[in-house]
């Protein structure tokens, strides 16, 4: 059985300008111990998925409005609020994007700490500072027991990103949901806070999801990667199969935006063109078809399912016409994606498209 | 001569350790501490606090003073000495006996002046006191849940936002000064009860505002994340946060539950005579004003004094707790 089951999750938000499906259907399971990376550019349902894995949704105005969150055999969504508070911070931890912000300014980190441990394990408060001390050292705060009584703004960023991490820890939760643990955060810190997680995720066997839009943060950190789209899953892989089998324009997309060491140095970066989908109203068809370089009619028609794909790993599953053998699809199965941009006059009216968007929305802006 | 060389990098290496250092060995001050030292180096606070805690000590000791007959009957009457001047001005109505001399019934304004001390001490802070906790508990529930609690704070606000203050003490005070309640303790009671009735809105209020925007921010929502339940946030995280305001508002919320108490005894619907009050006595030697205005300076100045005294403390436990509410 495995750790974690999501189904069909649907969560909605009710605006004054309609109801903004946020995430829309994303079903995706996660083994013990086991590693997971959700990407994705802002604004297409990562967090909000996290936060509806722990109920954390502000309601009003979101709902989570269908599906099922089977974690350890219980439905999370069928708990009443006691049950779920007995689960936040004890079973399922969460690290947050921005340590400067979500540390509270006048608690010491002591008591921040220790919180969880009085809360879940029901320790008192000797018991609960030994074992915060003993929490700080495992993050690497050097001379722990000095700073245990210090305040967060004595901390700097990636300090207070590793007291964070000790929080999450602290109730030896067995699933972690860092949502952008290092965006925040500069390079040099970036990779020291993500040694330390991929480590201590060895260690105690904590499954972890990590959320980022960055793919060369997940690349050494996970196991299986997931891409996200306007608030659906467009890809799933393993890791490694993603970086060297990619499929879906989407995911090339990301791939092309970030620079690469072993390439030509004047090589240019392609970004996308265009903004993700108003989610208010969502495009009929594929939902990356707007932007999208290699589009053909069928993909503005309708809209395709996760499906597995001709001539990759079995596992190996994408959201599109192309790598689906179909009538009228299939034509990316054998794309190589560094060689064909797509067809160049598509390009074109993409780029046209966007200009005339933004000169339309700059005046208001 | 021998003279020790340090290569740059090693200098720096080196006072960087000893930064390290000192951050380590360094005693750490806690927000309170800091906020301690920015006020005790603010002088108008520190005199302001002095004076307060003078006039504390004062009217704590009202009883043993009275105990030990340092303190004359504030009530006793001497008609054939009565209107005295206080000694120094060198009139010929003055009596040694009566130091700051006595009122047309000739008692004396001395013992009287301490005495209302200890009035003023009491409707000071027991008010300020059911403020402050009803006050921050409606305003923690109805910002951090909204709801009823909500609803109801701000139809609260909106009868009594309808009248001016004082008007509102004084329906309250007019129309309940004759029933039991209004004689409880000389009408202290309903005195407390008025000005706390009238003053909870602004506090609760105040803390409204406040959790209203802490809970968007992102330390609750990972309190929240960690499983604290509604009230440990509000109680341990909510309030530590809005603390510093609160204090701020109490400070100056002291000073004007002394002055409610001495308008509403000098209109003569406060303090029920022969009780004195500073606001009794400035009312009593009114009558007397063309004769002599020691009856109603006397008591006026100790109003001025403890009202600057609060409002000094104020200003600096301001400018110490929060320095960017300094405008």
């Amino acid at each position: 059985m495995p750790l974690l089951e999501v189904n069909d999750l649907k969560t909605q938000f009710f605006t004054r300008d309609g109801v903004v499906r946020a995430v829309d259907g994303v079903s995706f399971h996660l083994e013990q111990g086991e590693t997971l990376g959700l990407v994705g550019e802002s604004g297409c349902g990562k967090s909000v998925t996290a936060l509806s894995l722990m109920r954390l949704i502000p309601q009003p105005p979101g709902k989570i409005v269908n599906g099922q969150i089977v974690f350890d055999g219980q439905d999370i969504l069928k708990m009443d609020d006691d049950d779920v508070r007995g689960i936040r911070g004890n079973n399922i931890a969460m690290i947050f994007q921005d340590p400067m912000t979500s540390l509270n300014p006048v608690l010491t980190i002591s008591r921040q700490i220790s919180e969880a441990l009085e809360l879940h394990l029901k320790m008192d408060k000797g018991e609960a500072r030994k074992r915060t001390i003993e929490l700080l050292e495992l993050v690497g705060i050097p001379s722990a027991k000095k700073r245990v009584d210090d305040y967060p703004h004595q901390f700097s960023g990636g300090m207070r990103q590793r007291v964070m991490i000790a929080m999450a820890l602290s109730c030896n939760p067995k699933l972690i949901l860092a949502d952008e643990p290092t965006t925040a955060l500069d390079v040099t810190i970036q990779a020291q806070i993500l040694d330390l997680l991929k480590n201590l995720a060895r260690e105690f066997r904590t499954a972890f999801i990590l959320i980022t839009h960055d793919l060369g943060v997940v690349a050494g950190m996970t196991q299986r990667i997931h891409v996200m789209y306007a608030g659906r899953i467009v890809e799933k892989a393993d890791t490694a199969e993603l970086f060297a089998n990619p499929k879906m324009p989407y995911t090339w997309g990301l791939l092309r935006s970030i620079p690469r060491l072993d390439e030509q140095r004047k090589a240019k970066l392609l970004p996308i063109e265009g903004l993700p989908p108003d989610l208010i109203q969502p495009p009929v068809g594929c939902k990356f078809e707007p932007r999208c370089q290699y589009r053909r009619d069928i993909c503005k028609e309708k809209e395709p399912e996760l499906q597995n794909i001709p001539k990759a790993k079995s596992d190996h599953e994408a959201r599109c016409w192309g790598t689906q053998s179909v009538p009228g699809g299939g034509w990316l199965i054998d794309t190589d994606f560094r060689r064909e941009v797509g067809d160049t006059r598509v390009i074109e009216e993409i780029k046209q498209q966007t200009a005339s968007e933004t000169a339309t929305e700059a005046p208001g802006e | 001569m021998a003279t020790v060389t340090t290569t740059p990098g090693r200098q720096g290496a080196a006072a960087e350790r000893a930064a390290e250092l000192n951050v380590l060995v360094r005693k750490q001050r806690s927000l309170w501490q800091d906020a301690w030292y920015r006020l005790v180096r603010n002088k108008a606070a520190v005199v302001g606090m002095i004076i307060v805690v003078l006039f504390m000590a004062l009217a704590a000791t009202v009883p043993f003073m009275t105990q030990l007959g340092w303190l004359k009957d504030p009530l006793k009457q001497d008609t054939p000495n009565s209107l005295m001047e206080p000694i120094w001005t060198g009139s010929k109505y003055t009596l040694s006996t009566y130091p700051l001399g006595s009122d047309q019934l000739g008692r004396d304004i001395l013992s009287r002046l301490i005495w209302s001390t200890q009035i003023s001490m009491l409707v000071g802070f027991i008010p300020v006191s059911i403020i402050f906790v009803v006050g921050v508990t409606v305003g923690l529930l109805a910002g951090y849940h909204g709801g009823w609690v909500d609803q109801l704070l701000m139809r609260f606000t909106d009868i009594i936002y309808a009248f001016p203050d004082l008007l509102f003490l004084f329906i309250l005070m007019a129309t309940l000064r004759n029933t039991p309640l209004g004689d409880i303790q000389g009408g202290l009671l309903l005195i407390f009860t008025a000005i706390a009735i009238v003053n909870w809105v602004g506090m609760a209020r105040l803390v409204r505002g406040q959790v209203l925007a802490l809970k968007e921010r992102e330390f609750i929502e990972a309190a929240r994340a960690i499983g604290s339940p509604a009230r440990r946030i509000m109680l341990r995280h909510l309030f530590p946060n809005v603390l510093a305001p609160v204090i701020v508002s109490v400070a100056f919320g002291i000073p004007s539950a002394m002055l409610a108490e001495a308008t509403l005894s000098f209109f003569g619907i406060g303090i029920k005579p022969p009780t004195p009050s500073w606001g009794v006595m400035i009312n009593e030697g009114f009558v007397v004003f063309s004769t002599t205005a020691w009856p109603v300076l006397l008591p006026a100045v100790c109003i001025s004094i403890v009202m600057l005294a609060f409002t000094f403390l104020g200003d600096g436990l301001r400018d110490a707790l929060d320095p960017r509410m300094k405008n």
